[in-house]
């Protein structure tokens, strides 16, 4: 069935399908949509989920952990403001390896106020134990919900789908939605090994002594590292039944390329846009989109790069004191490729807190790059489009 | 009147093993060996972080024969919330889901999210076991500290200058179906309270006077003695209040005088004859707002 959906709306339809037994979310722009189209579904019965309508954020989050140890299918939505308010708990859902599924609306974080999207409110949370998952389009939205759960409950770990703020969360586009037993195939219940079961009682969260809390960090490390062959299968499982995957990266005309950006979000479409005009000139010029950046897919990206002369990294985020983090991340999953085959990595820092990124934006971006004869990589990244 | 025997009152299963790692005369770990008693098996326990994260014992061991989810110290009734939708999403009604948490737990950093729990009335039972300051991290003052209480931050020439939050009335302004105080020195009332809120549907608050030997600075053979001196002062009755509107007094206290309570605490070693005297007023005012609730509802 195809619906004309905003993304929100989209995240929504996945958490449905994918017949989450307890929703606790809190009201922030512009996420509020997801939960308010949830909450109808609870009440319409077209979703029989639980729905706890918790006095914050942070009890959002410490609800939906109680729920994943209980063994159920739980799911909250943010952004911003809420989802640092989550910060401890997200910690105590990554280590206590509970499958909750989140959606984060990519806001700006304050002060001031700023509604508007850039991703520094999700990569604050790098280190909290979440697989992150960036996506480019309303059915990939709506596709990756369904799939995170499946993620999420095969390597018990929680996931978080990301979607920028009102270019995918308030943008209507059409949607393909797949029919409930088309997805019951794909995603069965949740049958969790450990919970909280009063006829097979254990504790959980204990204290752990340095004797032993070295190999719990371990564990979560090696579910990590399975976390990119993991989602290949359900891609490509999903791919079979719907039609459709989306891959931890991908490569977008980079055949022969000599410069190829690096982008995630929406900022993905406008590059793609800008791409094939420049190649139309002749340039050549290729994408690589990340979409998957918690675990970083360093082996994929290595693959994708390695013998690219130049790449020009698009970050919407700042880690003040070091610069775009995308980019960072990159230099250091490229490093040691052997330097004939190492590309020249550039970083911009642009749209933070909303601003626009145009076509002409990012073909500044290209143009620069292109147009930099140096041969090693510069530490600085540069600011576009910043008025002095 | 005939007296029943306690232990024929008492149920004889056991849900505290041996080994916990309590100190000795621990109200804290009394209190949670009698309130399962009356519990059972099917009950759930949210654990936040307090002296109870230590008692539990360490991984792998557990004191509890319960499933035990140990959280972060201000999500006792919000993982409580959660654990209570997943149980029900799952069609079971019958198990009892306790948050088990301190005063810290309850009256400061847990307050926001057990006020938000009770307002939604999540059909959890909430027990804050009182010790009347932070003991886990040694001693600090919570808002449950009484008034001239000494602990490390409020050392010396400044003991606590606050009166203790009245948590009750707190709870009891949430309408929620039943909130109780009730302490492990008296057995048959305590059991009677968790059997009551066991059976009640909604949120449901029992506040437990629980002594600290270490933190109050007194014998480990004095817990029971000190929380029923505590009750029969007056300085904490023995209440249950019915949908925030019943107010009742469950065990009678006679008001013996505060000084003998405070006097066997190396905690209000300090105190001078006009600081007890100040006390014993604030002890006695509010002892008469009390008899106004109680004769008004
Ligand atoms: C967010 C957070 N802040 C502080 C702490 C440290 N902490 C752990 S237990 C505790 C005190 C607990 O006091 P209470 O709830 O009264 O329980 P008690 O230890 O007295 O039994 C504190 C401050 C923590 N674990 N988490
Ligand atoms: S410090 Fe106090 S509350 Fe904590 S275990 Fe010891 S006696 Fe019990
Ligand atoms: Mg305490």
């Amino acid at each position: 069935m195809k619906k004309v959906i905003v993304g929100n709306h989209a995240v929504s339809w996945g958490v449905a399908l994918a017949r989450t037994e307890v929703i606790a979310a809190y009201p922030i722009t512009p996420q509020t949509q997801i939960v308010e189209e949830l909450a109808e579904m609870c009440d319409d019965g077209r979703l029989a989920a639980r729905f706890v309508k918790v006095e914050s954020e942070h009890s959002a989050m410490a609800a939906c952990i109680g729920a994943s140890a209980t063994g159920v299918r739980a799911f909250t939505a943010t952004s911003s403001q809420g989802l640092l308010l989550m910060h401890e708990l997200l910690h105590w859902a990554g280590l206590g390896r509970l499958p909750i599924v989140m959606a984060d609306v990519n806001r700006a974080v304050a002060p001031g106020w700023n509604i508007w999207t850039d991703q520094n409110d999700t990569l604050a949370q790098r280190d909290t134990g979440w697989v992150q998952l960036y996506c480019e389009n309303n059915q990939e939205v709506l596709d990756t919900t369904i799939q995170a759960f499946a993620l999420a409950e095969k390597l018990s770990l929680p996931v978080m789908i990301v979607l920028d703020a009102f270019f995918l969360s308030h943008t209507s586009e059409p949607v393909d939605i797949p029919s409930p037993a088309d997805v019951d195939a794909f995603l069965p219940p949740r049958n969790a090994a450990l919970k909280l079961d009063t006829s097979d009682p254990h504790a959980f969260g204990a204290l752990t002594t340095p004797a032993v809390y070295m190999e719990m960090r371990k564990r979560q490390q090696e579910a990590f590292d399975q976390v990119p062959e993991a989602y290949r299968l359900i891609d490509a499982d999903w791919d079979r039944r719907f039609g459709r995957s989306w891959g931890a990266i991908e490569s977008y005309r980079t055949e022969d390329a000599d410069t190829v950006l690096v982008t995630s979000g929406t900022i993905t479409s406008t590059s793609r846009y800008v791409i094939n005009e420049r190649r139309e000139r002749g340039e050549k010029v290729g994408l690589v989109k990340i979409k998957m950046f918690r675990p970083f897919p360093t082996e994929p990206l290595r693959r994708a790069l390695a013998g690219i002369p130049k790449v020009a990294v698009l970050d919407r985020n700042i880690s003040p004191g070091h610069g775009g983090i995308f980019a960072e991340e990159l230099r250091s999953a490229l490093y040691d490729l052997p330097s004939s085959r190492r590309p020249r990595v550039d970083g911009y820092i642009l749209g933070l807190g909303g601003r626009d990124v145009t076509p002409d934006v990012i073909g500044e971006c290209l143009d620069a790059t292109r147009g930099n004869q140096s041969s090693s990589s510069s530490r600085e990244d540069l600011w576009v489009g910043v008025k002095p | 009147m005939t007296q029943i025997p306690l232990k024929e009152i008492m149920p004889h299963e056991e849900f505290l093993e041996s080994g916990h790692l309590a100190c000795p005369g621990c109200g804290a770990s009394l209190s949670m060996r009698m309130v399962l008693k009356a519990l059972g098996e099917k009950t759930v326990v949210a654990l936040p972080a307090c002296c109870w994260s230590i008692i539990a014992g360490p991984y792998p061991q557990s004191s509890l024969k319960l499933p035990l989810y140990h959280s972060a110290f201000e999500t006792g009734a919000s993982v409580a919330s959660g654990i209570k939708a997943a149980l029900l999403a799952r069609g079971d009604t019958e198990t009892t889901v306790v948050a088990w948490a301190g005063d810290g737990g309850t009256f400061d950093i847990g307050l926001q999210a057990l006020s938000g729990a009770a307002e939604r009335n999540e059909d959890i039972l909430y027990v804050c076991y009182d010790n009347e300051a932070y003991m886990n991290t040694g001693i600090q003052r919570s808002s449950a500290t009484p008034l001239g209480a000494w602990t490390t931050t409020t050392p010396g020439a400044h003991p606590e200058a606050r009166p203790k939050k009245d948590i009750l009335a707190i709870l009891a302004a949430h309408r929620i179906p039943y909130a109780a105080s009730a302490t492990p020195a008296y057995p048959e009332d305590l059991l009677a309270k968790v059997r009551k809120a066991k059976a009640t549907k909604g949120t449901r608050f029992l506040h437990l006077l629980a002594p600290c030997p270490p933190g109050w600075k007194t014998a480990d053979d004095e817990t029971i003695e000190l929380a029923r001196m505590a009750v029969r002062a007056r300085i904490f009755p023995l209440l249950e209040i019915e949908n925030g509107e019943t107010w009742r007094i469950t065990v009678d206290s006679p008001g013996d005088p505060i000084g003998p309570y405070l006097a066997k605490q190396g905690r209000f070693r300090h105190l001078k004859n006009e600081d007890i005297g100040a006390i014993q007023a604030q002890v006695d005012s509010r002892w008469k707002a009390l008899q106004r609730r109680v004769a008004g509802s």
